[in-house]
């Protein structure tokens, strides 16, 4: 299965995007995202970018203000997560021209359209940006 | 906002944005949620609401889930939205359901038509778009309504629509192997796929195919080496290079297979040692993704047929991992050197050291992962120390998950490792005192068996064990607060050997044991095992001849007992009533001491019965009819029976009977299964009665299956629950080896650390090291005994180079960070660094930061452009040429202190207003449009950078 959910949660513990990719319940969720976040902000930056959590791997990466944090199951790839992360926040920089927290919450739907041509059943599937981000342009154009 | 086109956004819509934005506190951010709530159940019903309307609506909703509250009144406003003909639209929708919805959901029903007439769309970015939902909605009863449409999908024309058709496929296998089992073969197919993207996306399925069926899939292994070759010699387009790594994410997933592939199987390892040398050689070890790669190739190469030169290789990039500074790479050498050590152990000992860092290690991701390391690498020689630590660490955290994992590990090492029965019973009454109630009730009665049967050796130490094991037993009662489960045990073994060794008097004991039962006296289960140990003890007395005096205590105790609601506390205190009552020779007989691991036999056919029944039937009495050969009974006979075989052939068949059948049948076990819990002492009055198989020849099978065997063996199991089986223990128990190597190697520690200490000068140091060193010596040590006397000399130089490495490192550094305050460098792993605590320490600090920020590039405005979109274009994006190519200083001068952003008159903030606000705009987008369109949409809302939550604004990437 490999990745389990991407959330993008602020500073101040708020949720600024999550996608599951196995089935939660609301409350589920928000548990686990206030357990996740609470120990990912309890960290410092020297402290490595994993923290074991229940069955999950989350690796998480700070950008500004803005965490990233992708939950994995065990036998994943830490590092390459990390720079899964990196990829899609080069990416949606290269659409939104320097990407900020801002930008992720007035298009909410675009940055769930480019995760879901990056990440399907919970495996990477895409990792060149044009790819990702020609059928964006494309709606775009369109509409 | 008309560029906007389809992603047009009201300004209500920008409003709420803006104040979820800027709420400071879950309160405030709930609030505004829970008014948007109500706003949306008003206007969404509304009629003939515009498309774009109702899609922005649709992205609130998703807001309003996404912060944890409920909008299912508004999912059948997606559903019907996936109908729409305009594509974005019909997108929303699709993502809005598959993020509300789970695949069970009632609403399902109402997508999977249009899902049908969307794969069949012209416009391939609808097929997509249904794609995307089949991947997410489809179940296993929809699959047959989607397939056949996904499987032509497989050869369309796009590459886009091909990958997500391969996705969907593979979506169909994890939910339903059998309802594809016919197709795989195209996953092969599209392997040979002329679109990278589609070949990257197979591999995802075919991975989880290899994973379940190694053998199926050998023959490729030519074909993922050359693609793997192709990858790493650039052959891939351009656009699927990151951070100048070809395509590093499918080389990661290739190398995954091919570890798969390769495991013991020579021929097949051989084929890939050329190309994951290669890789080896050309990774890039100053990047995260080179890194990526380079775990990946020691993974692969743990795993396949061993080759020296690819191990080697391995050994070193770990050493490079363990020597980083960066914790991430630390954390990846552990991992790693946790599969190297199963092929080659001797690479621990090199970095010992380092290891030992890890363990110390504040960061606690860290320190578990180098339990986890010591945890793989645990012997006979070095299972004290590293248990120790283990049980250290469990006992200071909170983390319940984490605390019965550890606890498990060490009751497994200690039972697999122990060197003595003394330390054997230490460490599992602290296993037990810490983490009790998270255990598997099975530790428990894998221990009580252990102390029953011993390590098999000879008389004398099991019974030394035993004293050993009521010894601190006593000792522990003392404590105040003691797990169920633990206390169970205890009372077991107080009952079997309290008296045992003549140590205690029995009323010693029995007073022990009814304290127990007293304190504890909410804990049913507790209070049962304190009976039956009372029984125990008494029996024994009896049988030994001695007179009974029950203790005032245990005679109101069994009072209590005797009337209580439990019915099992009730008949175990009845027993011993009973027991009491009787003369020694019959005691003798039914509780005879140290006995429970006697095997005993039962007489199945009741053949002591035969003069009995044959005097019956002389007398008269009809002889018994087995109940299958009486025909034209009661049906209720056929009920009773646990075995219910429809085919015990009746004429007459009722439909209507079914229905009370039924229930009886559910009913049967779940009694059985009560009963069980009532009854969760494994007695050995009980277990007498129930041993059927024979203790030592089911040495091989584990516990669970005697339990099955014994679930299947007639009536009186019910009774019988049997905790306490005898088959795991002895598989245990023979393995079971002490081995006491540790006093030497400490000698050798003593003698080493004195060295050290006259060898290096440096205080602080040598207070450090003398303790690992130790430490090492006793975790690393027994690892080659027979070299443990030139060992010594190594190890006291290896150290101390080792050190002054160390020191050397920290210097750099150090240096290093001064020089990044100095020049506003960033360091090359943690890119994380965006803006420091500051901000939340001193918030009203921050507008003027932000302005002085804001302000700066004005310079910069026309060549920031241009930077852009250059940035954009050259050839190698990695990290610190994106770093050194954003426009402005901002976020680095953040991040040098408070001071200067202070020291900026406010003057400037005065003028700042909107002014410096624009410009900070159009400094910011990469591409003029963008920039300006953002700066409008930021105009509209009124939000600027001052505002309560100015991080909104950051750059993510700056």
């Amino acid at each position: 299965m490999g990745i389990r959910f991407i959330l993008m949660v602020n500073k101040q513990g708020q949720t600024r995007l999550a996608q599951y990719y196995e089935w939660l319940t609301l409350e589920e969720r928000r548990a686990l995202e206030g357990e996740i976040v609470r120990k990912c902000l309890a960290r410092n930056e020297q402290q490595c970018s994993f923290v074991e959590h229940r069955n999950y791997k989350i690796v998480y990466r700070r950008y500004a203000s803005l965490f990233f944090l992708v939950g994995v199951d065990n036998d994943e790839n830490e590092l390459a997560i990390l720079e899964f992360i990196h990829l899609l926040v080069e990416t949606m920089d290269r659409h939104f021209g320097n990407v900020c927290e801002l930008d992720i919450m007035f298009h909410l739907e675009k940055a769930h359209f480019m995760l879901e041509e990056m990440v399907m059943n919970g495996s990477v599937v895409e990792t060149s940006k044009a790819n990702i981000l020609s059928p964006i342009q494309l709606m775009e154009k369109a509409s | 906002m008309g560029s906007q086109g389809g992603f047009y956004q009201s300004k209500e819509f920008l409003d709420l944005v803006k104040s979820i934005g800027e709420a400071r506190s879950k309160a405030e951010e709930d609030r505004i949620v829970l008014g948007e709530i109500e706003t949306l159940k008003r206007r969404i019903s509304e009629p003939d609401i515009p498309k774009r309307k109702m899609k922005e609506y649709i992205i609130r909703l998703v807001y309003v889930e996404m912060l944890g509250h409920d909008a299912s009144f508004g999912y059948i406003h997606a559903v019907k939205m996936t109908h729409d003909n305009s594509l974005l639209v019909k997108r929303t929708g699709y993502l809005a359901v598959t993020l509300f919805l789970n695949e069970d959901h009632d609403l399902i029903i109402l997508i999977v038509n249009t899902i049908q007439k969307d794969l069949t769309s012209d416009n391939y970015l609808v097929v997509c778009a249904a794609l995307n939902a089949v991947c997410k909605l489809i179940n296993e009863e929809t699959i047959p309504a989607v397939l056949p449409l996904v499987v032509e999908l497989l050869a369309h024309p796009k590459e886009a629509v091909r990958k997500k058709a391969i996705m969907a496929l593979h979506r169909f296998y994890q939910k339903s192997p059998s309802s594809v089992s016919h197709l795989l073969s195209n996953f092969r197919k599209r392997l040979c796929d002329n679109d990278p993207g589609v070949m990257g996306a197979t591999l995802c399925p075919l991975f989880e195919l290899i994973t379940i069926d190694v053998n199926s899939y050998k023959d490729l292994v030519m074909s993922f080496v050359s693609i793997l070759k192709q990858v790493a010699e650039r052959r891939l387009p351009k656009a699927y290079d990151y951070h100048q790594m070809p395509a590093p994410f499918i080389q990661i997933k290739l190398l995954k297979i091919l570890a798969l592939l390769g495991s013991g199987d020579k021929q097949a390892s051989e084929n890939m040692y050329a190309v994951v040398g290669d890789i080896f050689k050309k990774c890039d070890s100053s990047s995260n993704i080179g890194n990526a790669v380079l775990y990946e190739c020691i993974c692969c190469v743990s795993t396949i047929y061993s080759n020296p030169k690819l191990l080697e290789f391995a050994a070193d990039a770990i050493s490079r991992f363990l020597k980083s500074d960066s914790h991430n790479l630390k954390y990846m050498g552990i991992d790693a050197l946790g599969r190297l050590i199963k092929i080659s152990p001797e690479i621990a000992e090199q970095h010992q050291l380092a290891v030992i860092d890890c363990l110390e290690d504040p960061d606690d991701t860290l320190k578990r992962k180098t339990l986890e390391l010591l945890y793989k690498m645990t012997k006979s020689t070095n299972v004290e120390v590293i248990v120790d630590r283990m049980i250290d660490y469990m006992i200071n955290i909170n983390d319940n998950h984490y605390k019965t994992e550890i606890a498990s590990r060490c009751v497994e090492l200690a039972e697999q490792f122990a060197p003595s029965n003394q330390w054997f019973i230490q460490t599992m009454n602290k296993v037990f005192m810490h983490a009790g109630d998270l255990v598997n009730t099975k530790v428990a009665h894998n221990l009580m068996r252990l102390i029953a049967e011993g390590f098999g050796e000879d008389d004398d130490t099991d019974s030394q064990l035993r004293s050993s094991a009521v010894e601190s037993y006593l000792h522990i009662l003392g404590e105040s607060k003691l797990p169920s489960v633990f206390l169970q045990v205890i009372c077991w073994v107080l009952g079997e050997y309290g008296t045992a060794d003549g140590k205690y008097s029995a009323s010693y004991i029995t007073g022990k044991l009814c304290d127990v039962a007293e304190a504890y006296s909410s804990d049913e289960t507790v209070k049962a095992y304190a009976v039956t140990a009372l029984t125990k003890i008494y029996a024994f007395e009896i049988a030994a001849g001695r007179k009974v005096d029950m203790l005032p205590e245990c005679q109101s105790l069994m009072e209590e007992f005797l009337a209580s609601h439990s019915t099992d506390l009730q008949q175990r205190a009845y027993e011993l009533q009973a027991v009491i009552g009787l003369d020694a020779h019959a005691v003798e007989s039914i509780m005879p001491s140290d006995a429970n691991c006697e095997d005993i036999e039962v007489d199945k056919n009741l053949s002591f019965l035969t003069g009995y029944i044959q005097d019956s039937i002389e007398n008269g009495a009809q002889p018994y009819i087995p109940e299958n050969e009486r025909s034209g009974m009661l049906k209720i006979s056929n009920f009773r029976n646990q075995d219910h075989h429809e085919t015990s052939a009746h004429s007459l068949r009722f439909e209507a009977y079914e229905l009370p059948k039924q229930t009886v049948q559910s009913r049967i076990p779940l009694t059985s299964l009560a009963s069980t819990e009532i009854v969760p002492v494994p007695e050995p009055i009980y277990v007498r009665e129930i041993y059927q198989t024979t203790t030592v020849p089911s040495a091989s099978s584990d516990a669970g299956s005697t339990e099955l065997k014994l679930r299947l063996d007639g009536v009186q199991k019910k009774w019988g629950r049997q905790t306490h089986s005898p088959a795991t223990s002895t598989s245990s128990s023979t393995s079971q080896k002490t081995d006491n190597g540790i006093t030497q190697v400490d000698g050798s520690n003593t003698s080493n650390s004195r060295t050290l200490e006259t060898y290096d000068s440096r205080k602080q140091q040598v207070e450090i090291t003398p303790e690992k060193q130790k430490l090492a010596a006793s975790l690393f040590g027994g690892s080659s005994k027979s070299e443990k006397k030139p060992a010594t000399g190594h190890k006291i130089s290896k150290p101390s180079s080792h050190i002054v490495e160390r020191s050397h490192v920290r210097k750099s550094s150090l240096e290093i960070a001064s020089e990044k305050k100095a020049s506003i460098q960033p360091p090359p792993d943690l890119l994380d660094f965006g803006e420091p605590t500051v901000n939340s320490a001193a918030p009203s600090v921050d507008p003027f930061k932000e302005l002085e920020g804001l302000l700066e590039p004005t310079t910069q405005v026309d060549s920031a452009e241009n930077h852009g979109s250059t940035a954009a274009a050259t050839k190698s994006p990695d990290i610190m040429g994106l770093y050194t190519e954003t426009p402005a200083g901002i976020y680095n001068k953040d991040d040098s202190d408070i001071l200067s952003g202070l020291s900026n008159p406010p003057v400037r903030n005065m003028l700042g207003g909107t002014r410096s606000m624009q410009v900070a705009q159009s400094s910011k987008g990469r591409n003029l449009k963008n920039s300006l369109e953002k700066d409008a949409l930021v105009r509209q809302m009124g939000v600027t950078p001052s505002s309560p939550n100015p991080n909104l604004f950051k750059d993510l990437l700056g």
